[in-house]
């Protein structure tokens, strides 16, 4: 009770302290939120913002960064439940898999991208796909494998992946270095023992074999974080898990549709997200409006923890109007109003992004 | 007709066996004329006999035949021939011939249908016409002129007896005039089965009028009745949904609204927290749109009470805005039973509670839509 009661005097501190930013909180570190911060906004200090997510971000909420000139994310439980499962979970047993699930639009990448913030505070390496959707429609250019013939390659996506993995990973390029060699051509190889950095500059000045590059990186981070030797933890994030069981809508050239395993970046991410590793690494994923036991690929998935993403609650709902009001986003003079929130509130149904679209306009 | 004949013909001839031979030759004669008559013969001879004519006598016995005919059908259909109404005859006909025809009125029918009356021929055989009045030219109407004035003279005679006699009494009870009114000129024009002038008409009413003026008009009571019309039901209130109660003591009220080719059904309940159900889905993944939520929340905001009521619905048919104003108006007359007298009386006055009568126009031919015409060539 007394910590209770120490709590609420630091909450109440901190209320006479702002009392105009009741929905924010100065805690910027994802390791020492916790419940008392739930539907309240932190900022991400810039610093960490260009080389965290140069991808894996929603588009409208890219957009609003740009606008309001600052990321801010709310702290919301689903993200917080896996936060501290992630500070908790005994790292010498398999690994932990999350899945983030709910209805469209309700948080979940946000989510993620939260959880994501926190692994990297923490110092540990993150392999974050922005959205496997992405891997398996539109794709303009497709490759023979040159690895292995019956494949086919994305050599556009792989080198864009790349990137923003350099971009994040900079610390850990020149730490870990490569087990085996890897022949990418008749001239080109990468020896045993050199940094990663080569191996990712490797594949990013060579677009051809840039899908090869992107399963050799993650045979060796998973081979490589799998060791007690190994300095680092790895954290894998995939936004969007279940296209990688779906349909794809990627033709090849005889109109046939091309099969999931055949894609090359497809297929390692499945092998990755396999469970049979030992050692930390956690997947986090996010699921698209289903209800994770829908899920196809379900087995390959199990065993999953599903942690399922509402919409806003009432406090969050407050939270984000008054963000929204802060930042000055609402103009139209009733949206200030009593009302004016009863109407937001129905035609939003307290979904976070029909909430966003429509105060897009007012 | 001419089987018949040469039946009874026949039977005849087997009968007067023993008749003499001159008849016999006669009768094989005549059997032989009739076995070779044509189906033109019988044509002249319905010619013949004249119109049909349309006496109250042929009109009972075709209801009679109706009847019978309505029996055989019932008993055909294996239903009740005593409980064998209109609307079982229709279905029966129209399970038994089939038609393909989109005209409604010219697919085949069985119904009793009693033309309105029309001039019956107004002079005898000799020329010489029925009515007195037939010269005037609107014999019915001034008959009918003729015979309230009659009867005013009767009312004052009587009157001037009863003066006589010191029975006169002014507080004679009156005829209860508010609930009719006045047949209209149209409605006299059907009833005389001839036109009359407007001037004929105010006449008309004057006269009638007259005869209720005076104290002891009430006597031909019987008579101006037939010549009112009883006024409609008062404005059609909208019948207002009652809220009952459901198992949980939670007061709710349904109701149904219409928009174009949509059809839907709302249950309001009381004491929610404003989450609607739209055919079991969320209304934010049933209407994606943002137009079609606004309607929805239209009647709810307009009375402020947005978050108090749970909406279940079910909606059918039409397309997405047409299902959001049927859904709106149902919501809206659901939400009647809520409200006081003043709150409806804006609502209605908002036309929140009208039913939108637009539908959708026929495309006319020699016409691209409704309304486009074709492309206009000079030459």
């Amino acid at each position: 009770t007394s910590g209770c009661g120490q709590q609420q005097e630091a909450v109440a501190v901190e209320s006479e302290l702002e009392p105009f930013s009741v929905f924010r909180t100065q805690e910027s570190d994802p390791a020492c939120q916790s419940e008392k911060h739930l539907g309240q906004f932190y900022t991400l200090p810039p610093a960490h913002f260009r080389p965290l997510f140069p991808h894996g971000l929603p588009y409208r909420y890219q957009q609003q960064v740009k606008t309001f000139n600052e990321a801010c994310f709310m702290v919301r439980s689903p993200a917080l439940e896996v936060i501290s499962y992630l500070k908790k979970a005994d790292y010498s047993k398999p690994a932990l898999r999350y899945l983030f699930y709910g209805l469209k639009g309700s948080g979940k990448t946000m989510s993620l991208c939260h959880a994501v913030h926190f692994c990297y505070t923490q110092g540990w390496l993150v392999l974050h796909i922005p959205d496997a959707h992405l891997w398996v429609k539109n794709c303009k250019e497709l490759l023979p494998s040159s690895f292995n013939s019956a494949r086919l390659d994305q050599p556009l996506q792989a080198t864009t992946w790349l990137r923003n993995f350099r971009t994040t990973n900079e610390r850990f390029l020149s730490q870990i270095k490569t087990t085996h060699r890897y022949a990418w051509t008749k001239r080109e190889f990468t020896d045993e023992g050199r940094p990663l950095g080569e191996l990712v500059n490797q594949g990013i000045s060579r677009v051809k074999s840039s899908s090869d590059v992107v399963g050799a990186l993650m045979k060796e981070l998973r081979l490589q974080s799998g060791q007690p030797g190994a300095g680092f933890r790895l954290a894998v994030a995939v936004d969007g898990v279940n296209a990688l069981w779906g349909r794809s809508t990627i033709k090849k050239e005889n109109k046939s549709a091309v099969d999931l395993e055949e894609l090359t970046l497809i297929h390692n991410l499945r092998k990755l997200v396999k469970n049979d590793w030992v050692r930390r690494t956690l997947v986090l994923t996010t699921v698209t409006a289903w209800s994770p036991t829908q899920l196809t690929g379900f087995d390959s998935m199990d065993p999953f923890i599903p942690v399922s993403v509402p919409n806003y609650s009432e406090k969050e709902f407050e939270s984000v109007y008054l963000y929204y009001l802060d930042r000055k986003w609402l103009q139209h003079p009733q949206s200030r109003t009593e009302d004016g929130k009863k109407e937001l509130v129905f035609l939003s149904n307290r979904n976070p992004s029909m909430l966003d679209r429509i105060c897009g306009f007012l | 007709m001419a089987a018949s004949c040469v039946r009874t013909v026949g039977s005849l001839l087997g009968k007067c066996g023993n008749c003499s031979s001159n008849i016999n030759t006669v009768t094989s004669q005549l059997s032989r004329r009739q076995i070779c008559v044509s189906t033109a013969l019988l044509k002249k001879n319905l010619a013949a006999a004249g119109p049909e004519k349309f006496t109250v006598e042929f009109i009972q016995k075709q209801v009679e035949e109706f009847d019978i005919g309505k029996r055989h059908l019932a008993n055909m259909m294996g239903e009740d021939p005593e409980n064998f109404t209109q609307e079982d005859i229709d279905r029966s006909i129209a399970y038994l011939f089939p038609s393909g025809l989109f005209e409604k009125k010219a697919r085949p029918l069985m119904k009793l249908i009693f033309f309105p009356l029309h001039e019956a021929v107004q002079w005898g055989a000799d020329g010489r016409p029925f009515h007195f009045l037939f010269y005037t030219g609107k014999q019915s109407y001034y008959s009918l002129m003729h015979e309230l004035y009659g009867k005013i003279l009767n009312i004052e005679k009587h009157q001037d007896r009863l003066r006589a006699k010191g029975l006169f009494s002014q507080d004679a009870k009156a005829i209860a005039l508010d609930t009719s009114r006045w047949f209209t000129k149209e409605e006299l024009e059907v009833l005389l089965v001839e036109t009359i002038s407007s001037h004929n008409y105010d006449r008309f009413i004057q006269l009638i009028e007259r005869l209720l003026s005076m104290p002891y008009g009430n006597m031909e009571e019987e008579f101006v009745l037939q010549y009112r019309r009883p006024l409609e039901a008062q404005s059609k209130k909208q019948s207002v949904p009652v809220p009952e109660r459901d198992d949980k003591g939670v007061a709710f009220s349904t109701s149904d609204g219409r928009r174009k080719t949509s059809n839907s059904s709302v249950v309001l309940r009381d004491g929610g927290s404003g989450r609607i159900t739209v055919n079991g889905q969320e209304y934010l993944q049933y209407f994606p749109v943002l137009q079609d939520r606004e309607q929805l929340m239209f009647p709810l905001q307009f009375v402020d009470l947005l978050g108090r009521f749970d909406l279940e619905c079910t909606v059918s048919g039409g397309g997405r805005s047409s299902q959001a104003g049927a859904l709106r108006l149902a919501i809206s007359r659901a939400l009647l039973s809520f409200l006081s007298e003043g709150e409806q009386e804006t609502m209605r006055q908002a036309g929140l509670l009208t039913p939108d009568p637009r539908v959708r126009e026929r495309k006319k031919p020699g016409q691209e839509g409704a309304r486009r015409k074709f492309t206009w060539k000079k030459r």
